[in-house]
């Protein structure tokens, strides 16, 4: 019983570390958003609020990915261990 | 300059008070309700009572109250802001009460045409209850948009009111356009139709959610470092966690307040792109004008 619910919290948190591996791919995609946004606020900068509008619109929908990593490493972390446990011991009593 | 009358004092002081006692009244609640506990507990929005119903029992949950909060300051905002308006400017504030209305509707505009002009009401209505939503956690509320329930309510609107658009040519036309570019990919765009709503629901509550769990680490992290670190000094001063103090509200105005108002900014952002995007306006244009040489013949 004890071997079974460590094995759970082990694997969750195994999970959750694991989801946010997701979060290098929003990392590299705004750096380069941001990078292309101060190149071309040093060749127009007249353009300047534009491009920042712009660009922080294109990193929100960037970091979407990203959040759904941490949406699931959330729910891995702090739902699904009580959630599994409880299935555990209900099905332990079922036996 | 020109002297306010005194029913025109007691009217603003009594919309001012309206703006700060909800929020009094949540912080009480909060404080009534929440047992002192040590450490961190990161926890979703507690449940008041439920009102049974057939189907399945209504929660009443902070979330729900914490954004009732937010309407009624909204409200009682709105209605001091525009207090005492008239056509020859004399309050300051009409200054910034005309300052809004003339961005949002700029920028309803530019973003959607003009034949959506009629929308700034609605953006600026969601920006707003979006924002201060968010902001109530610099009072100690759980803000309402770390619960994805209210936030799927509002994408649900959003993506009605996108498909609403999308069928302004009739059924048919909604349906056909699944078929493109080519029919066989007809169940990707069913599910990129799906995704619409799930992932700005996701967005907007995954960055408020991850910015009070963040904050929340950090507390606990530096109260855990000063006591450490800090323990040897003399007397009550050791059991104070005193690199608590100020630091966390440093990184508050980044996660709570800069990320929340831009999360309701793109939140509107895309409120406007994706009912704008939706509408076919070329081909409702060539539909209205082929109706109108109808009923002339």
């Amino acid at each position: 019983m004890e071997l079974a619910i460590g094995i759970i919290l082990g694997c969750c948190a195994l999970g959750a570390g694991m989801a946010m591996i997701a979060g290098i791919g929003p990392g590299i995609g705004e750096g380069n958003a941001v990078a292309k946004a101060c190149e071309a606020i040093g060749r127009q900068p007249e353009s300047k609020g534009a491009v920042t509008t712009t660009m922080l619109m294109g990193c929100a929908v960037a970091e979407t990915t990203g959040l759904y990593a941490l949406v699931i490493a959330i729910l891995l972390i702090f739902v699904a261990p009580n959630l599994l446990v409880d299935i555990l011991v209900e099905t332990i009593k079922a036996l | 300059m020109n002297t306010k009358s005194l029913r025109f004092k007691i009217v603003d002081a009594f919309y001012i008070t309206m703006m700060i006692l909800p929020i009094v009244f949540g912080i009480v609640l909060k404080v009534l309700t929440d047992p002192p506990t040590e450490g961190i507990t990161i926890t979703g929005a507690k449940i008041f009572f439920e009102i049974p119903m057939p189907l399945q029992n209504f929660l009443i949950t902070e979330s729900q109250v914490n954004s009732a909060i937010a309407l009624i300051v909204i409200f009682f905002f709105c209605l001091f802001i525009t207090h005492g308006i008239s056509e020859k400017i004399e309050l300051k504030r009409q200054h910034f009460a005309e300052l809004i209305v003339e961005k949002v509707d700029n920028l309803v505009e530019e973003n959607m045409g003009s034949y959506f002009s009629a929308y700034s009401p609605f953006i600026i209505a969601i920006m707003a209850l979006s924002g201060v939503s968010s902001l109530l956690s610099l009072f100690g509320l759980f803000p309402p948009t770390s619960d994805i329930n209210i936030v799927a309510g509002w994408a649900i609107l959003v993506f009605i009111l996108i498909t609403y658009y999308k069928m302004k040519c009739g059924p048919l036309y909604y349906l056909k356009a699944f078929t493109e570019p080519v029919a066989f990919l007809a169940p990707l765009n069913v599910i990129g139709e799906i995704a619409t709503p799930i992932s700005m629901a996701f967005r907007h509550y995954g960055n408020v959610l991850s910015g009070s769990v963040i904050s929340a680490l950090l507390c606990s992290a530096l109260g855990g470092l000063s006591a450490s670190l800090l323990g040897w000094l003399p007397g009550f001063l050791a059991d104070m966690p005193l690199l608590q103090v100020g630091i966390p509200a440093v990184l508050s105005i980044y996660l709570d307040v800069f990320s929340g108002l831009l999360q309701a900014f793109i939140f509107a952002m895309l409120t406007m792109l994706y009912i704008a995007g939706g509408f076919p306006a070329e081909e409702y244009e060539k539909r209205k004008a082929r109706k109108r040489a109808k009923n002339k013949n």
